[in-house]
């Protein structure tokens, strides 16, 4: 008994104290490092966050460069993925373009009338200029569905701000570094964002599922009866202006559930709109 | 002698490869993630990580493991510095059983492995739930853990077979 213990014990102070004939560092030494780094990090210690900092940007470039090979091969998956299915969307896409040009008409006037209801009822906001970034890197990773883009605080990117694709929001800002940052998507499990339901009208919380598709919380599902739903920011809180397309409701055929299907494909993000909403002072 | 000299230094630069393998590992993150396959994911780096600290611990070296950890916490978004602790526990773990293991087999080395990994995820599961709030999806996590212990028996072999043949060591069992 005492013999097998003491053999424990030197086969693990074997493992981690002994250093191996090219080591510089003990494992030990290592493991220590790398919690006293956690430890300070979370602190927010000032120089591990220069550190943090600094190896993020190389970071960034570099795993940039490394995934080129992979995004050539991704993008030409896609491509051939399209030319299979493009009679069916051709087809699809002139019923639609059919329908849209009808409906576009009475847009206008509507748009014009509720800026000037707005106005009078104090809640018209002004977007920041655009910022337009380049996503530089998109791995899906298990605990953190976001990107990362190539425009930082150098270029007045702050926390917090929005980032859409064309007209369809895409997340959120969560890290701000001098010459990138990084979106946390409307997918990842940490997102929430206030939604109405239209056009029932219902409002609620839209929450990332980790894959690449939303759910609706806190909201009476029996209330959305159809497929035919459409998902806008409902602008409380203030950090969304009201009304920005998200996606759409959609039934999952395997357990009947209602998802939210996101209108941007975050799959396929090259190009992406930083830019921020604040509330119109009247004097 | 010229002849000699070029052969030392092709493996020189084969035995590089894991090295490589390890760094294009962490900072590409392989995923599949465009096939849009609901259940298939995988740890690469786990997998090369144990793998090379149980059978050739020389050819990583644990600075090189740690610095790859903080560049895969860099490019996955988690805290810095959790990865490289996950990775210097899994090889402490395939150290320990290098210790403890007289005669080696690729059964014992992958239920050990598979031991492994999963005390490793707990710690990093734990530590991002309850100190760094993360919220996390565990049926992705198993999906990961399984296909990892799974595709652990491929790689293996794979990796047997590359130090055996390009480097011609045969001391890798």
């Amino acid at each position: 008994m005492e013999t097998s213990r003491d053999d424990f014990v030197i086969a693990i102070r074997s493992a981690f104290l002994k250093k191996g004939t090219q080591q510089r560092f003990s494992l030990l030494a290592l493991i220590s490092f790398s919690v006293i780094f956690l430890i300070l990090s979370s602190l927010n210690f000032k120089a591990i966050d220069y550190i943090k900092i600094g190896l993020k940007e190389i970071v960034y470039r570099t795993s940039f460069m490394v995934s080129t090979p992979e995004k050539f091969v991704k993008k030409n998956y896609f491509i051939i993925k399209k030319h299979f299915n493009l009679y069916e969307e051709n087809e699809k896409n002139k019923n639609d373009l059919e329908y849209l040009r009808s409906k576009d008409l009475l847009n206008e006037f509507i748009i014009l009338e509720n800026q000037r209801l707005k106005n009078i009822v104090d809640d018209y906001l002004v977007k920041s200029d655009d910022i337009f970034a380049k996503v530089i890197n998109d791995k899906g990773s298990p605990f953190l569905k976001s990107v990362i883009i190539n425009k930082g605080s150098k270029q007045n990117i702050s926390l917090g701000m929005i980032v859409m694709d064309g007209v369809y929001l895409v997340g959120k800002i969560v890290e701000v570094n001098y010459l990138s940052s990084r979106v946390l998507l409307l997918s990842d499990l940490n997102s929430k964002i206030p939604v109405i339901l239209e056009p029932y009208g219902i409002l609620s919380i839209l929450s990332g599922t980790g894959k690449n598709y939303g759910i609706i919380q806190y909201t009476k599902k029996e209330n959305i009866t159809t497929d035919t739903g459409a998902i806008y920011t409902s602008g409380t809180g203030g950090l969304f202006k009201a009304g920005i397309p998200v996606g759409r409701i959609s039934t999952n055929n395997i357990d009947n559930k209602k998802n939210v299907k996101f209108f941007s494909d975050f799959s396929q993000l090259k190009f992406v709109k930083v830019l921020s909403f604040t509330k119109i002072e009247i004097e | 002698m010229t002849e000699l000299r070029n052969k030392n230094f092709i493996k020189k630069i084969l035995s590089l490869v894991p090295l490589f393998l390890l760094y294009l590992s962490v900072l590409n993150n392989f995923d599949f993630n465009y096939l849009e396959l609901k259940y298939f994911s995988f740890n690469f780096s786990y997998i090369l990580i144990f793998y090379y600290s149980l059978k050739k611990n020389v050819s990583l070296g644990y600075t090189h493991i740690f610095i790859a950890g903080l560049f895969n916490d860099a490019v996955i978004g988690t805290p810095l510095g959790i990865s490289s602790l996950i990775y210097l526990l899994l090889c402490g773990s395939a150290a320990y059983l290098r210790n403890i293991t007289l005669r080696p087999s690729l059964i014992k080395d992958s239920i050990f492995f598979l031991v492994a990994i999963l005390i490793v995820n707990s710690i990093l599961f734990i530590t991002l739930n309850i100190v760094f709030n993360y919220v996390l999806d565990y049926s992705d996590q198993i999906i990961n853990i399984t296909y990892t212990f799974l595709l652990y028996f491929i790689f293996s072999y794979i990796f047997n077979l590359f130090e055996n043949l390009a480097l011609g060591r045969t001391n890798v069992e």
